[in-house]
């Protein structure tokens, strides 16, 4: 092991090294390209001995993991914000082929008007895409999770594409000191790809095909079963990697300081660390506040909600975008979640930290404060709040 | 008595989806034969998706991977990444896509593979529209062609604009190889396909299919349409090697026009000033190939 400072794009340029992927695609989007251009060095220098495809399009990026894996290669691309919109059709085609791509996503906001600011509107609008969704918290976190996501994508109960998902520029370019494992103990958690390639070369076969509704449902259902196996192949994942490098971090639905809270937030991606610091605040001023941070969205983790849910009267989900005519994608799932539960907390909807604005100590007590004071709202644009709202209409 | 030179081996079989006389299943079979069984190809969403017939059976003996319509080239070069890092040897990374599929809406990707001088075979074949779908215009539907999108009635006299000149923007990015193919001349096409499979580099091949249903003509008329085509200049066969251009297929005099368009209903509205503009512009056609062709000697 090798502690070495890095940022949480590098994070993932390593990770993708110590994976060994033999085929690279990548295509340049802010704030992306420090993974990419890592990794141009780390095969310019030998480090990596991976195929390196520059594309002219994401959509090519994604084919180009696509096909490859379709071989038996193991696979990565990285984008961000515009770059995974215009690759929307190519993630139905990742699932539906089951190619084991890993992809590194630094979440962007979208535009119109152009905004590079961490933001999740990217990856939530391709969450019915068939993509097993991670959001990482911390840069040691990208690292560990994009090793774990390729053991998670290749087993045979699974085989379906993961992305890794961080905030813009408060992981992607912000340095912290990450433990990087040796490759020998990588090697043993992720050996090679199993050789048995879905396309056999020179053999008469086919991947992709068409079908009517006679075999369609079927390989639908197919996909849903997979989905449906991550959550016990992530567990033996996360413990196996535990085993080895000492890390775990928690699970689908990681909780932090519920017991006997009388109120958590659900946070995803870097807004847990600065709620982890508000809970710590609040324990010590006598308040029973918790923090859960949704680290899997999809598969969504149901039974850890459901399970969260029988101990907490209150529930709180910041979500960082927003569902144009819904709400909040995570408050509406987690309340999705608990109406067939025999436990029913409030649940109340946050929306902070849009197109990069930042999210605050005290605007996570005001949400706090909202919770213990039993005043359940369905949506609040907290980023509106204490502030004049900027007038754009004149 | 002429020795036959096509290989006897079938790599797509019988039972397959095509319609009668269709000449993209002509051209499938026979580049199939020149390029052998190890060979892996990329099939976008055209009307060989349809031939190749629905899961869990295919009409084809080799590997194959479905794609997008616009991603083709995108594929080629995933394929032939995973081949050289698997090390697979003398593998054919091949694709097989209709004129939309490359000179439309896949034009990015196939221009993207061309530029990163994919070791790839990319193969065009062209009936002429959206076929798949209903016979749609594409870019690569000639002037004047009725289509269900280019209707002749009311204002519409069929297709307004000209036919894309796919082999112009293919030649622009300098790939190792291209030629023109129709399956009406097999000797040709198999030479053609058999010295591409030899090469390395990017090798795009062009090929003439005729289309009965989309064209409107009677299915057995497939080959002479095909011959009609190369002999009245309306698809010179020729092929570009590092930028020499060679005229494979020289008759003399080009037969009029005429007769190839008579032949088929998408041009019956032609009036005699439609057929003498068409024949003015392949005669131009068919002059600036004669000039490339002594230019690049």
């Amino acid at each position: 092991m090798t502690r070495l400072v890095m940022s949480g794009a590098y994070a993932q340029s390593y990770a993708a090294l110590l994976a060994k992927v033999q085929v690279v695609s990548a295509y340049p989007i802010t704030p992306q390209t420090s993974i990419v251009e890592k990794l141009a060095d780390f095969v310019a220098t030998g480090k990596l001995k991976a195929e390196y495809i520059k594309v002219e399009s994401e959509h090519s990026a994604l084919q180009v993991c696509v096909s490859a894996a379709g071989l038996g290669a193991r696979t990565y691309t990285a984008t961000s914000s515009q770059g995974l919109l215009l690759m929307h059709e190519l993630l139905h085609w990742a699932s539906g082929m089951r190619a084991p791509i890993v992809m590194g996503v630094v979440n962007r906001a979208v535009a119109p008007p152009w905004n590079i600011g961490a933001d999740h509107t990217d990856t939530m609008s391709q969450r019915d895409t068939g993509w097993v969704q991670i959001y990482a918290e911390s840069n040691q976190e990208v690292l560990d999770t994009v090793l774990q996501a390729y053991r998670l994508a290749e087993d045979p109960m699974v085989r379906l594409p993961v992305m890794v998902t961080e905030d813009a520029f408060y992981l992607s370019h912000t340095v912290e000191p990450v433990d990087v494992p040796s490759g020998e103990v990588v090697d043993r958690f992720l050996p090679p790809r199993d050789a048995r390639a879905v396309l056999f070369p020179g053999v008469a076969s086919r991947l992709g095909s068409f079908t009517g509704p006679d075999h369609y449902v079927e390989f639908r259902r197919e996909v849903a079963r997979a989905m449906d196996n991550v959550p016990a192949t992530f567990a033996s994942v996360e413990a196996e990697y535990e085993r080895l490098t000492g890390r775990c971090h928690g699970g689908p639905l990681s909780t932090y300081r519920t017991e006997g809270a009388d109120a958590v937030l659900v946070t995803m991606g870097t807004a847990a660390t600065t709620a982890r610091g508000v809970v710590d605040e609040l324990r010590a001023e006598g308040k029973k506040v918790g923090l859960a941070k949704l680290r899997m969205f999809r598969p969504f983790p149901t039974r850890a909600v459901r399970d969260l849910a029988s101990r907490v009267d209150r529930l709180g989900v910041m979500d960082r975008s927003y569902t144009f005519g819904a709400s909040g994608p995570a408050a509406t799932e987690v309340t999705a979640a608990l109406y067939t539960s025999p436990h029913h907390p409030t649940v109340s909807g946050f929306l902070a930290g849009i197109g990069g604005r930042d999210v605050t100590p005290g605007e996570v007590r005001r949400m706090f404060g909202a919770l213990l004071a039993g005043e359940p709202t369905e949506i609040r644009w907290i980023d509106l709040e204490e502030q004049q709202e900027l007038k754009i209409d004149g | 008595m002429a020795k036959l030179t096509i290989p006897a081996p079938e790599l797509m079989y019988s039972g397959h989806a095509a319609c009668p006389g269709c000449g993209a299943a002509l051209a499938m079979r026979l580049v199939l034969k020149g390029l052998g069984p190890r060979t892996v190809l990329s099939i976008p969403a055209c009307c060989w998706t349809v031939i190749a017939t629905p899961y869990p059976t295919s009409a084809l003996g080799v590997s194959v991977l479905d794609n997008p319509i616009e991603a083709t080239g995108a594929s080629l070069s995933g394929l032939r990444a995973a081949a050289d890092a698997l090390g697979y040897k003398d593998l054919n990374v091949v694709g097989f896509a209709g004129d939309g599929g490359t000179a439309d809406i896949g034009l990015q990707a196939l221009s993207g593979m061309l530029e990163r001088r994919t070791n790839a075979i990319y193969v065009m074949y062209d009936n002429e529209g959206y076929m798949n779908t209903g016979v749609q215009r594409s870019g690569a539907t000639p002037q004047g062609a009725w289509t269900t999108t280019t209707p002749v009635e009311g204002t519409s006299r069929g297709k307004p604009e000209g036919k894309k000149d796919i082999m112009g923007i293919v030649l622009a990015h300098r790939p190792t190889y291209a030629a023109t193919l129709n399956p009406a001349f097999p000797e040709d096409l198999l030479r053609k396909v058999e010295k591409a499979r030899d090469l390395t580099g990017p090798r795009f091949l062009h090929t003439f299919a005729p289309c009965p249903p989309g064209w409107k003509y009677s299915s057995e008329e497939s080959i002479e349409l095909g011959r009609l085509a190369t002999d009245a200049g309306i698809f010179p066969l020729f092929e570009v090697e590092n930028g020499r251009y060679r005229i494979t297929r020289k008759g003399g005099a080009l037969k009029p026009v005429d007769e190839y368009v008579r032949a088929q209903g998408r041009f019956r509205h032609f009036t005699p000033e439609d057929v003498q503009a068409l024949q003015t512009e392949v005669r131009l056609a068919w002059e600036h190939l004669l000039r490339m062709e002594k230019e690049t000697a």
